[in-house]
């Protein structure tokens, strides 16, 4: 059979930037390439030269970035002798990106039309109205409703998954033969996240344009291309292809990335994360020889910083190959087994929600957002309660009344004796502040850039009244930081000498200033990067543990609630849809959504009996459906019923509890979603 | 959109409505001050209590109010005492003359500003931004009654090219409105391309500019169709809110120039005590405002999608 021919090919890469401080090296000798109509995956943590990598195949790094060795040929010819006419033409007839935010991405001011209609106008000449055509068509193809009425429409009149499928359209418009996708889905849903991968194979298979996808996530890679890149540092230090990469991770870097994201289909007793220490070598700051050396378990003095490791190939049949000197002694310890909590005799409720209710009125006499409709259930002291849900879906809203950021409408939310649902903030005891904190999403934007990380964390000890003297503050603040890990030497850094992990450190050494007794955390993971993430969760769990805390947790991160998450409440449309345990929630019988959520989940090396990408977009919380709030989207609607009466609350054994019409007992007979572990190809 | 702009209408006549009432307390409603302004200090107390009685201020001040502002809307602006003459048909001319200084003003302003701005910010850290950059700061550093002597000293009296007053004796010159025009330009260009700098800038590293660069359009496009009309917004507004600062900033230039504008009119109201002279003159300056404030907020939701509400 003949091969496809190349048609991207890097060929020992190096790119530098120009800084005062000299060039630095943000990408060396990279080779890769990539064949007609093929999907290569390029995956790595941030920091590691995957955008540089996309932005020099575009011949767009800038002022101060620049091709230093190596070189880049698209379809036979090279980017270096290209003029920067050529090089306009290349970009979207050749080769088209996908952006992480496509809301950004796409021009405020002008409407969705302009902007497809144009880039065909410029590269292929068209006439207006074949432009409008094509363009609609194109909407059309990447499955849009009523294309028409999104080319009139402006940017932020779309929501964030049709944002998203009108920069696929975009690209796609000049019919390029290469689509450049740099963490397409990272700003979206699970459940729209998993219609836009769909979308992507699907115009794989119907188009055949090759792919290079660009993420942090092997879930997506995995499901999306044949081969993979793993670039570390600035260098590739594994490829292959997903089958065999997937199968054995020979790289201990590749090793490290499968072990750090935590499972859906697993029990928590049987995961356990290793995190992958330390952080990503600066450019200017790699060490010698093997540039993993510093966060590998597997160092060897003498012989790992000895030389330069070069990409071995690792046997003559395929083409994986690996850059480690020691790939073929290393294999992957064995998990340690599981450390159970103890159970303690009879659980006692810290937390009781009952029928609480939150509605917002838009304008006086407008529409009406009920963001929290009848919200029921306990959270048990000392455990994690995780509130999942789509974006929109009032779990925010609830953090809000929880805080007393807002008050509730209706109902109540009892925190030991006390009701907190029309008790505001600045009306709470001092003592009930202590005993409830937050941790927050993004540490970039809930530190202060201006003060140190120990001020910041000395303020909320003094404001909380836990110390009030200098001396104890600062004693208070030095057991806090060993809490979360971090050198006491940290507090006089300020936040942007700390990497994003270490922020978020800060964070939850701030919380936990006044030995708080509930402590919530709003997606407490996801701002940050995966090998992180799985120390941040590992950190979080090891404080709820010797300090006896209860956790609220907010996610829409399924692997992780499964990991950390004794019990589980899914909502949808500002209702809960089911409530028990996490193994009662992660097993059949699923209400039909939180069965759609499970088989949407993108981590690598699931087994899955099925994937369901629910149609259409979430329903606006101003109108929302009647009957069941899930019945437009839901795959296993029975018919009227659905849509005329709200399903009643059936009560399952052991407090599990779905709101459906399917009897419970049928329910029940759905296959599970993961498949049993025996049956995965990756450990 | 049409329910927007009627809104932002009702709020315009409220604020002015607002604005009047505030003026005619200050300056009416102890009427003793009128019969003193208008009689003079020598006048007898005899002689201000007739002419009080004869110009109805014995009624209440509610009435008096909604005369006032009757008359007003009427344009019966009452006789100005400097001039022996009708306010309206004074300030009407004078209003005129500064109108005509103000068009050649903007008609300058706006592209010589919005041009070097644009210029400066598509290119950050270029030696044409740092160039124009210099430019902007020195001349903006100058306020009016320094640069109005620099410039005749410079275009007066060396170089002999201009005439060193306005004041239009002998009918309407363009060669006289030359240096009063020069000297608002001068002292006001410098600020709006700053601000249209930085937010060309900020819009020029945007994402969006980023992704049509990176579509392959051209760079005139990427600059004039996804660039400039998102970075135009704020300098617009403050475009606007300058027509407000125009008025103010007239009164130096037109009085060193003796150009018989509307500014020099507010001083000689002033130094004279002219009080219905200076009450017209204040509720024009108050309409001026709040007529552009409504198009600068009007425009701003027109040139931002964002805005609009369905």
């Amino acid at each position: 059979m003949l091969k496809p021919s190349t048609l991207l090919a890097l060929d020992d890469v190096s790119i530098s930037y120009h800084t005062r401080a000299g060039a630095v090296p943000a990408v060396t000798g990279v080779s890769l390439a990539i064949d007609e109509g093929e999907a290569v995956g390029l995956v790595g943590e941030s920091g590691c030269g995957k955008s540089t990598l996309a932005m020099a195949i575009l011949g767009h790094l800038g002022g101060r970035g620049a091709v230093v060795g190596g070189e880049i040929r698209f379809a036979g010819r090279a980017l270096a002798g290209m003029s920067p006419d050529e090089i306009r033409r290349m970009r979207g007839r050749g080769i088209g990106i996908v952006y992480q935010e496509a809301m950004a991405a796409l021009n405020p001011s002008m409407r969705i039309g302009a902007q497809l209609t144009e880039t065909l106008i410029v590269h292929r000449g068209t006439s207006r109205d074949a432009a409008r055509k094509a363009a609609i068509a194109t909407l059309a193809e990447v499955k849009l409703p009523d294309p028409e009425r999104v080319m009139d429409a402006y940017p932020h009149q779309l929501s964030g998954g049709q944002q998203q499928r009108v920069v696929i359209a975009m690209a796609l418009l000049p019919e390029p033969r290469l689509l450049l996708l740099d963490e397409p889905t990272t700003a979206l849903d699970v459940t729209v996240e998993a219609g836009i991968i769909d979308l992507l194979n699907g115009l794989r298979r119907s188009r055949g344009t090759a792919m290079l996808f660009i993420s942090h996530n092997l879930g997506l890679v995995g499901q999306l291309c044949e081969r993979v890149a793993v670039m570390y540092s600035g260098e590739l230090v594994e490829t292959g292809s997903v089958a065999d990469m997937f199968a054995t991770p020979r790289h201990p870097y590749t090793m490290g990335l499968f072990s750090c994201i935590p499972r859906p289909d697993l029990p928590r007793r049987e995961q356990h994360l290793t995190p992958i220490r330390g952080q990503v070598s600066p450019p200017n700051a790699r060490p010698p020889g093997c540039i993993f050396a510093p966060r590998c378990d597997w160092f060897q003095a003498g012989r790992c910083d000895a030389v330069r490791v070069p990409l071995e190939a690792v046997d003559l049949a395929s083409d994986a190959r690996v850059r480690c000197l020691r790939w073929r002694e290393i294999a992957p310890e064995p998990r340690p087994a599981w450390e159970a909590l103890a159970t303690g005799a009879a659980e006692q409720t810290i937390l009781a929600v009952s029928r609480l209710d939150k509605t917002y009125q838009l304008r006086s006499g407008g529409a009406v957002v009920r963001a929290n409709q009848q919200l029921s259930f306990d959270v048990p002291r000392g455990r994690t309660l995780a509130v999942v849900g789509e974006s929109g879906c009032g779990k925010s809203t609830f953090a809000n009344v929880l805080m007393g950021l807002t008050s509730a409408t209706a109902g109540e939310i009892r925190f030991e004796t006390t009701d907190l649902a029309k008790l505001p903030l600045d009306r709470r005891p001092a003592l009930l502040l202590r005993d409830l904190q937050m941790v927050f999403q993004n540490p970039d934007e809930t530190l202060n850039p201006c003060y140190s990380v120990g001020r910041q964390i000395g303020r909320a000890v003094r404001k909380l009244g836990v110390e009030r003297d200098r001396a104890g503050v600062q004693a208070r603040v030095r057991a806090l930081l060993g809490l979360t890990r971090l050198p006491a030497a940290f507090a006089s850094r300020r936040p942007r000498q700390l990497s994003g992990g270490q922020k978020q450190r800060v964070g939850i050494a701030r919380a936990f200033a006044g030995t708080p007794k509930l402590v919530v955390a709003d997606e407490p993971v996801s701002a940050l990067d995966v090998s992180v993430q799985a120390a941040i969760t590992e950190l979080l769990r090891d404080i709820q543990r010797n300090q006896d805390t209860t956790l609220v947790i907010i996610s829409h991160d399924l692997g992780f609630v499964r990991y950390i998450a004794d019990r589980v409440v899914v909502m949808y449309l500002g209702q809960v849809m089911e409530a028990g345990s996490a193994e009662e929630v992660f097993a059949p019988p699923y209400h039909p959504y939180t069965e759609a959520l499970l088989s949407a989940a993108p981590v690598a090396g699931l087994a899955r009996n099925r994937r369901i990408v629910l149609s259409g977009e979430l329903p606006s919380a101003m109108a929302p459906p009647s009957g069941c709030p899930f019945q437009t989207r839901c795959p296993r609607k029975l018919g009227a019923i659905c849509e005329t009466e709200r399903p009643p609350e059936q009560l399952l054994a052991g407090g599990h509890r779905i709101l459906c019409h399917i009897p419970p007992d049928e329910l029940g007979r759905v296959p599970p979603v993961y498949a049993p572990e025996e049956t995965l190809a990756v450990d | 959109m049409a329910r927007q702009v009627l809104r932002r209408l009702a709020l315009m006549l409220a604020t002015m409505l607002a604005a009047s009432l505030l003026l005619f307390l200050l300056f009416e409603l102890l009427p003793g001050n009128v019969a003193l302004s208008e009689l003079g200090p020598y006048s007898t107390q005899e002689q201000r209590d007739l002419w009080l009685v004869a110009n109805g201020y014995d009624r209440p001040v509610v009435i008096r109010y909604l005369l006032w502002l009757g008359h007003f809307v009427i344009g019966d602006w009452g006789n100005s005492r400097l001039f022996m003459a009708p306010v309206a048909q004074i300030v009407g001319v004078r209003f005129e003359n500064t109108a005509v200084l103000g068009f050649w003003f903007f008609a300058l302003l706006v592209p010589l500003s919005l041009g070097l701005g644009t210029l400066a910010g598509m290119r950050q850290g270029s030696w044409l931004d740092r160039a124009i950059s210099v430019l902007c700061i020195v001349t903006t550093s100058i306020p009016p009654f320094a640069s109005t002597v620099l410039i005749s000293a410079i275009f007066v009296f060396s170089l002999h090219w201009l005439p060193g007053t306005s004041s239009m004796m002998d009918g309407f010159s363009y060669r006289q409105l030359i240096m009063p025009v020069m000297a608002l330009v001068l002292y006001d260009f410098g600020y709006i391309a700053r601000i249209t700098r930085a937010s060309m800038a900020e819009v020029m590293a945007t994402q969006y500019v980023r992704a049509a660069v990176l579509r392959g359009l051209p760079q005139r496009r990427v600059v004039l169709r996804h660039a400039l009309r998102n970075a135009l917004i704020a300098p617009f507004t403050l475009l606007m809110l300058h027509v407000n600062w125009l008025i103010s900033g007239v009164i130096v230039v037109e009085y060193f120039f003796a150009f018989k504008g509307f500014g020099s009119l507010i001083l000689e109201a002033s130094l004279g005590k002219d009080l219905y002279l200076l009450e017209a003159c204040t509720m024009i300056t108050v309409f001026m405002a709040a007529v552009t404030q409504t198009i600068a907020d009007l425009g701003y939701v027109a040139l931002n999608p964002r805005m609009r509400r369905a």
